[in-house]
């Protein structure tokens, strides 16, 4: 049994190893995949895409979503009352 | 800001759809291709098969990741609906991590290292099961979306106000979802078909690879035909839905103003077919389909029963919203009264988001480009039927290779079935607007508070990395058709 499961481990570290090395065209696509993955997630990410309710417990979420939904909604009947 | 944050929303799902119907229905078509090599024993198919594959590889490499970026805007700028959505949304989009993680990466791999590594049978399953794993991907985003425009199988907790599961039976096989997912997944059947038509016609014009051409047309119309009738049908289904779960988008698709039975369906302005309507969204000539007016003033169906005006929904909105915040202000400190305004908020929660609105016409989406997107769909799908049917003719009656004309509008259909699907997405969600969640949070209360600069940043930082990867493809892309199939035939 644990022939055979050692001899798959290697057959399919084998497939995977010997088809990267022996890749031709894949290869400039695995680049491209790899400067994708960078901007996203280095750049973009990182820098541009900061989840608003990170940091906080389940309760501040509940606490901050909770007092948005409804200043949304007062901020809503301020403004027609105002027009 | 919201403004802002829904085109860039808008942009990243189109980029993202450019992508995952070449994804669906290349994959099909190649795994059609390599059962005809295993079943045939002749390496010309397997060839056929291994060309269609690297266009597949190409389109997956640049496609893969860019779904991704949608979670990110979630997280930054719907915060409010990423949050009120609760594990409805997150749920299915963990499974399709999960499912695509390890089926793609697994049978993508034996795909292309596995030809002198696996059996015949062990890779064409492979092949198969990239294809496979692709579309069960689709489903549970198609699920998570579904739930988004019929939303089922939860209760609103308003402690934690999350949106909870508590049939996940329901949310799975919401019956939009079923036929979102065969509508979206058969349409990317048509758009792998067309793909594969028009650049094999490219070929035909160079006068190269005529025999993979002409093979390669016959197999993608076949599963281009199949999968165009399969949109038919569901599409049917579609409409079903849409007339009982979203009324006011079918009469915005329809520019239907005024409703009734015998409801009218409309070619164009100005030419309409008497009763098609009422048939096509309730399969009875005489059922009644409600126009934009019926659904702001109210209306009593055909069976009597009474539907709310926009009005009654608002007020009833504005009594939800307000039990809602009374009971988060007391339910520490007085439980009786908290639990009064907890049963006044359950008995109005069906109608919750219509607190945010301001007045009914603020319910109706933009008419004119929900009914134009819908032709354009609809008679894109019927020009692009008719043309799989005329390749697949000449292609057996071994004419096609002197028609000069046909090859030439297959090439120039590529782009038309991207029209096509892209117009389809911009009917289902343009044509729920003001929704975010049907019924219960509008865009406008599910945007984060963001500055508007912040996102118009991200907006066009987005346009210039989209369009230097979508032209990075098209390089690569255009350089392998060029190239084109390995020693398929002597006709080089």
């Amino acid at each position: 049994m644990m022939k055979a499961i050692s001899n798959f481990i290697a057959a399919a570290a084998d497939l995977y190893i010997d088809g990267f090395r022996k890749m031709t065209w894949g290869r400039q696509l695995w680049w491209l995949i790899l400067l994708k993955v960078i901007i996203l997630f280095l750049v973009l990410r990182l820098f541009f895409f900061r989840p608003v309710l990170a940091g906080k417990t389940e309760g501040q979420k509940s606490e901050f979503v909770g007092q948005q939904l409804i200043e949304k909604a007062e901020n809503r009947t301020d403004e027609n009352t105002e027009n | 800001m919201l403004g802002w944050s829904r085109a860039q929303f808008a942009l990243t799902a189109c980029y993202h759809w450019v992508f995952v119907p070449l994804t669906l229905g290349l994959a099909i078509i190649m795994a059609v291709m390599e059962t005809i090599y295993v079943v045939k024993k002749d390496d010309f198919w397997k060839q056929t098969a291994k060309f269609w594959m690297k266009l597949f590889g190409i389109n997956f490499a640049v496609g893969i990741a860019t779904g991704l970026i949608l979670e990110f805007e979630f997280g930054t700028n719907w915060s409010n609906y990423s949050w009120f959505v609760g594990d409805i949304f997150g749920a299915p989009l963990a499974i399709e991590g999960i499912i695509a993680f390890f089926i793609e990466a697994t049978f993508v791999a034996v795909m292309y290292f596995g030809w002198d590594k696996v059996s015949k049978r062990f890779h064409l399953a492979s092949t198969w099961l990239t294809g496979i794993g692709a579309a069960i991907s689709a489903i549970w985003i198609l699920v998570a979306n579904s739930w988004m425009q019929h939303p089922v199988g939860m209760e609103f907790n308003p402690d934690t106000v999350r949106n909870e599961m508590v049939d996940f039976w329901a949310v799975a096989f919401n019956p939009v979802a079923i036929s979102k997912f065969f509508h979206s997944w058969f349409s990317g059947w048509m758009t792998g078909a067309i793909f594969v038509i028009g650049v094999s016609c490219w070929y035909l014009l160079r006068k190269r690879h005529v025999r993979f051409a002409i093979a390669s047309i016959k197999t993608a119309a076949l599963v281009g035909i199949v999968g165009t009738l399969a949109v038919m049908f569901s599409g049917d289904g579609s409409g079903i839905h849409a007339a009982k779960y979203q009324p006011m988008k079918l009469a915005a698709a329809e520019g239907l103003e005024d409703g009734g039975p015998r409801a009218p369906f409309s070619i164009v302005p100005g030419l309409e077919i008497p009763g098609m309507l009422s048939i096509l969204a309730t399969h009875d000539i005489n059922g009644y389909v409600p126009g934009i007016n019926d659904l702001l003033n109210g209306y009593v169906d055909e069976n009597g029963v009474e539907h709310l005006s926009a009005d009654a929904k608002i007020s009833k909105g504005k009594v939800a919203l307000a039990a809602f915040k009374s009971y988060r202000s007391l339910k520490d400190n007085d439980p009786e009264a908290a639990a009064e305004a907890r049963k006044v908020l359950e008995e109005n929660i069906d109608c919750f988001g219509y607190g945010y609105i301001e007045k009914p016409e603020d319910l109706i989406p933009n008419v004119p480009l929900v009914y134009w997107s819908f032709r354009i769909m609809v008679g894109l799908g019927g020009f692009l039927m008719l043309l799989m049917v005329l390749v697949l003719f000449f292609g057996w009656k071994g004419k096609l290779e002197n028609m000069k004309w046909l090859q030439w509008v297959a090439l120039l259909s590529i782009p038309l079935v991207y029209l096509a699907g892209q117009a389809g997405w911009v009917v289902a969600e343009a044509g729920r607007q003001p929704w975010a969640i049907d019924g219960l949070l509008p865009v406008s209360a599910a945007v984060s508070s963001l500055s508007a600069g912040a996102v118009r940043t991200t907006f066009f930082i987005f346009i210039a990395v989209f369009t230097l990867f979508l032209a990075i493809e098209l390089r690569i892309l255009f350089k392998a058709i060029k190239k084109g199939p390995e020693a398929v035939d002597n006709n080089q």
